[in-house]
């Protein structure tokens, strides 16, 4: 049981945190040929491109209301008017997606209003779908701006279905968190499939994001999931949402629908997959796949080979919640005492956390941490790579965003395999470390080595940090 | 905000800028910033440039006043280095939250001005004011100026809200600070005759230390750079330079201009990228710097040097010639001076077949037309569909241009060179040329592109297949609801058009083109353009027929 802490300090410094209408703008990009448009500033929207830009190093659909000192004065009306008019010209758009952002909210603008009148104004656009969602920047993070933008698609786009429409039990949706990456999608639609289900990733950015090469140039998002699909998940059998950060949108599902929802907090790791392959099983009526008896016990093995490497290490990571509940319980459940953790904002998980405390914080205090404690494996973002250079300890790279290294869109951590892999990937790091830098010499045990302190859990009290 | 205002009026009306000069009163007033279209528009705010500007100051405590967005998804992402402190690259903010927004964050401001100067002890603080707090009326001056006398530290504020404009006028409201609160506030230890300011210089990938050198070698001293590798220090007493040289003029070309106006320095527009214009800056430099009383032996030995760089970067450059022959480069890019890089590109023999001029001069555009003939298209605009639909139709070998049109290049399997600011490798001075003729070589000649642009051998037989068994085949057939969807059909990603309009257009207008089908209907005829050539030559309509 972890205690929440907030943090004291006016300042962060080296934020672990991105803005919140981004996180929603993230998930419109999972729907086919759809615009995300930011209705603020252009800044706020050049931002965000370069950050999704550096990640995927592919081209990101994204567009701004390019609000002005002026109109922000005036209201935002005619901005948003005129971009979604020339969006709606010039890149055809099949759903434009927008999230408001903390200069327009704080100037009040109210947008459901002005889609009314837009949509009055200008009948030419009764068929294209508009969705809405109210992300201010400083409120929140990242990550509920994607559940907030997936519960309003599922309230706009999903058809609630006629009663006598029989439901189909092989049709199945996944409302996935955005800690998954488009390789981890993917390796869910092929375990899904193989029970003879047929999944609705809403969104789906393995068909967006995946960095593959498409025949033609589209302005739009060039894959995902369409929006006549999304109409007909009210007919699926099961809705599975994954991370905690979906349970609304999974129970909008199940408001306006009738679909019943089952959450998967966590698919890292060998019991929830356990959970998670039975629950399949179950609910198609099919026996579990021999693949899936053997990559269980190839995750089982590959504990087996890593624990010695991985178990006892001393674990600091930053991540959004979900992502690091997923990470930082299977890392626990392998041995690794959790000693800092420190996530972005509020959420169900974090007291649930395998660690005494968890701080809503930034990277400097991960950073302050992970020092006074000797913790010796940093898990965090790109931007953590400053910090590990620093403590000169093993880093690795997990999440949003991954602007340093190639192919961040493709890391795969769900499954038995997903678990198996990232697991091989962390210990490899570790064993690499000790080579590089434990090799004893004859002088290595002849200083007198400072006696072992016993593992303090946690933080210490704040207030007693030396600020150096 | 009527300061912000006045100092916004004030930017634009620049009198140092030639191409802003050159225009009318009126509108010179109104200055260069366009009125922004709101659903296409691209590119950084003010507070984005200001932020970029001054960022290379390497050992200043950069802090963002506004909601996590504007640092939280921005920070650490530009290529700047450092050769001493590396408190730039950390990112500090006061991530506002709602009660600041409903209360006003000056108080938050202060407190987190305080934390950084004790925990940090930076020799000053940059405080970089945003939208939100812009609004809610947070007045940073007065902030910062309290935060000065308390702490005895220089809190600079950078009255920078990203709606109030552009990035490069985010750049020059970035200099206007530096004139306001910086410059001449303190002085150098020692002064010489070959102090010179560099204006506009970052210092990407370390650019800066290319020709570093050079100037080392002639004994001319960096007073201070604005603001690559730069330090608090340098800035602050860099009105003792005897001359200046303005790298990024579209930048930073007020700092220069007031500084003329205020400590007599004198300033040129320069730039290092290409071989001549290195050494015409480094002329340049040893004439302004004799001007002002430096010993006339430095126009010679700047001669020698420039004779020994140049004869050495042409040498280097010679055997990519026969390789380089007939291939083709499209040069599209904003912030390096395009003709810089042209002359480099043909002396290394690639034959260009268009480049960029949006942000180009007139003097800019005719000395390209000098250098590359009526051959070379001058481009002042160019969508990205109708770019990739260029390199599709391979009119060029190569693209050389910002990380921006990076895709557009890379999914055409083109080969592609970064040459903007996000690139990783550095081509400044005359080693950088030489650099980028290797890169260019390096990317074209990869063994990669002839596999990518092969068609997997499967592919053929899919599509034989899927004619066989596809519901199309039976369409043949001429069931009326076959022959309303075929006609419904899209005939291009593009959605603009179907297949039942075009031919309909076709035929009660008897076209024959893809620009009269243009006309007719609301086809764009950019990447559909082939796909109505098709029709047009596939099915010649009803009335031709008749004709016949």
């Amino acid at each position: 049981m972890a205690v929440v802490m907030t943090p004291k300090k006016a300042c962060a410094v080296n934020p672990l945190k991105m803005s919140q209408p981004i996180g929603g703008a993230f998930a419109f990009m999972g729907l086919r040929g759809a615009m995300p448009l930011l209705h603020g500033a252009q800044g706020c929207t050049s931002f965000g491109l370069t950050l999704f830009v550096r990640h995927f190093k592919e081209a990101v659909p994204l567009q701004t209301t390019g609000m002005t000192e002026v109109t922000t004065v005036l209201g935002g009306y005619d901005n948003l008017e005129q971009a979604i008019l020339n969006i709606f010209n010039r890149a055809k758009p099949k759903v434009i997606g927008i999230c408001s952002t903390g200069v327009t909210e704080t100037n009040g603008d109210d947008v459901d209003a002005y889609i009314k009148l837009i949509r009055q104004k200008h009948p030419q656009l009764a068929r294209l779908p508009l969705v809405y969602v109210s992300t201010p920047d400083f409120k929140d993070a990242f990550q509920d701006g994607w559940g907030k933008a997936v519960t309003r698609m599922v309230e706009v786009l999903v058809e609630t279905p006629a009663v006598d429409v029989p439901r189909d039990p092989a049709r199945v949706n996944v409302l996935p968190g955005c800690h998954l990456t488009p390789g981890d999608l993917d390796e869910l639609r092929a375990i899904l499939s193989d029970f003879g289900l047929q999944p609705s990733f809403l969104p789906d950015l393995a068909g967006s994001l995946d960095g593959h090469v498409p025949d033609e140039f589209t302005p739009t998002t060039i894959g995902g999931i369409g929006v006549d699909e999304i109409a007909l998940m009210g007919r699926a059998g099961w809705t599975i949402a994954i991370g905690s950060q979906m349970r609304r949108a999974g129970e909008a599902m199940q408001a306006k629908t009738g679909v019943p929802f089952r959450l998967f907090e966590r698919l890292c790791g060998l019991l929830p997959n356990d959970e998670f392959i039975a629950f399949l099983s179950e609910i198609s009526g099919r026996p579990v796949p021999s693949k899936y008896r053997r990559q269980r016990g190839q995750l089982v093995d590959a504990m087996l080979d890593t624990h010695f490497h991985i178990g006892g290490r001393k674990l600091a990571i930053g991540a959004e919640p979900d992502l690091l509940f997923d990470l930082s319980s299977m890392l626990h459940d392998m041995g690794v005492q959790v000693i800092a953790a420190v996530t972005t904002t509020h959420s169900a998980v974090l007291e649930r956390l395998a660690s005494e405390e968890v701080l809503i914080g930034d990277l400097e205090d991960l950073e302050e941490v992970a020092k006074s404690k000797g913790c010796d494996l940093l898990i965090t973002h790109s931007h953590g790579r400053q910090a590990a250079a620093r403590l000169k300890i093993p880093f690795y790279r997990v999440g949003f965003p991954m602007f340093d290294r190639i192919g961040a869109g493709h890391h795969n951590s769900v499954g038995y395999r997903g678990t198996r892999d990232l697991v091989f990937a962390i210990a490899n790091l570790l064993i690499e470390d000790r080579e590089q830098n434990y090799r004893p010499t004859p002088d290595t045990w002849r200083t007198s080595a400072p006696a072992p302190r016993p593992c303090l859990r946690g933080f210490t009290d704040r207030t007693e940090r030396p600020i150096p | 905000m009527s300061s912000l205002a006045a100092t916004v009026r004030d930017v634009f009306n620049e009198p140092g800028c030639a191409k802003n000069g050159s225009k009318p009163e009126n509108e010179r007033r109104t200055g260069c910033t366009k009125q922004l279209l709101p659903g296409s528009a691209a590119g950084g705010c003010a507070f984005d440039g200001a932020k970029i500007a001054l960022q290379p100051f390497t050992d200043v405590a950069h802090l963002v006043h506004g909601p996590i967005a504007c640092e939280g998804n921005s920070w650490d992402n530009r290529g700047a280095a450092s050769s001493g402190s590396d408190l730039w690259r950390a990112g500090f903010t006061t991530d506002m939250n709602e009660t600041d927004v409903v209360f006003g964050g000056e108080k938050r401001l202060s407190k987190a001005i305080k934390e950084i100067i004790l925990k940090y002890d930076p020799p000053a603080l940059f405080v970089y004011q945003t939208c939100v707090p812009a609004m809610i009326g947070d007045d940073i001056n007065a902030v910062c100026k309290a935060a000065t006398r308390k702490f005895g530290t220089p809190v600079v504020p950078v009255n920078s809200p990203g709606f109030v404009g552009s990035k490069n006028l985010g750049n020059k409201l970035a200099g206007e600070a530096l004139l306001e609160h910086v410059i001449g506030t303190q002085e150098p230890d020692d002064i010489t005759p070959y102090d010179i300011n560099l204006i506009g210089e970052y210092n990407l990938a370390g650019e800066l230390w290319q020709v570093k050198p050079l100037f080392d070698e002639l004994g001319i001293r960096i007073l201070c750079c604005i603001s690559g590798d730069g330090k608090y220090r340098e800035v602050a007493s860099s009105h003792r330079a005897r001359a200046a040289m303005v790298v990024c003029s579209k930048s930073m070309i007020n700092i220069a201009r007031k500084m003329k106006d205020r400590y007599g320095i004198p300033f040129f527009e320069g730039s290092f990228y290409g071989i001549q214009d290195s050494s015409i800056s480094l002329r340049d430099i040893a004439r302004l710097l004799v001007e002002r009383g430096a010993p006339g032996h430095l126009i010679e030995r700047t001669e020698a040097v420039i004779a020994r760089e140049e004869a050495r970067a042409w040498a280097a450059i010679e055997p990519y010639k026969p390789r380089f022959k007939g291939k083709k480069a499209l040069l599209i890019t904003g912030g390096v001076k395009s003709w810089s890089v042209v002359a480099a590109l043909q002396e290394a023999g690639l034959e260009l077949v268009g480049t960029s001029v949006k942000k180009s001069t007139k003097e800019d555009k005719e000395r390209i037309r000098e250098l590359t003939g009526q051959a070379t298209q001058m481009i002042e605009d160019m969508p990205p569909r109708a770019m990739y639909q260029m390199l599709k139709d391979a009119k060029a070998d190569i693209m050389l241009s910002g990380g921006k049109s990076q895709f557009v290049a890379l999914k055409a399997a083109t080969p592609w060179l970064d040459i903007n600011q996000e690139r990783c490798h550095a081509y400044m001075g005359y080693l950088g040329m030489v650099k980028l003729v290797e890169e260019i070589d390096r990317s074209l000649f990869n063994p990669m592109w002839e596999q990518l642009r092969r068609p997997a051998p499967w592919q053929a037989l899919a599509r034989t297949l899927a004619k066989v068994h596809s519901p199309a085949a039976i369409s043949i057939s001429g069931s009326e609801i076959d022959e309303t969807a075929r006609r419904a059909k899209k005939i291009c990603v593009c959605n603009t058009v179907d297949l039942g309009t075009i031919e309909d257009a076709v035929c009660s207008h008897n076209l024959t083109s893809v620009e009269a089908v243009r006309q007719h209907t609301n086809a764009i005829g950019g990447c559909c353009k082939r796909r109505i050539e098709d029709i047009l030559q596939s099915s010649p309509s009803h009335a031709l027929q008749a004709a016949e």
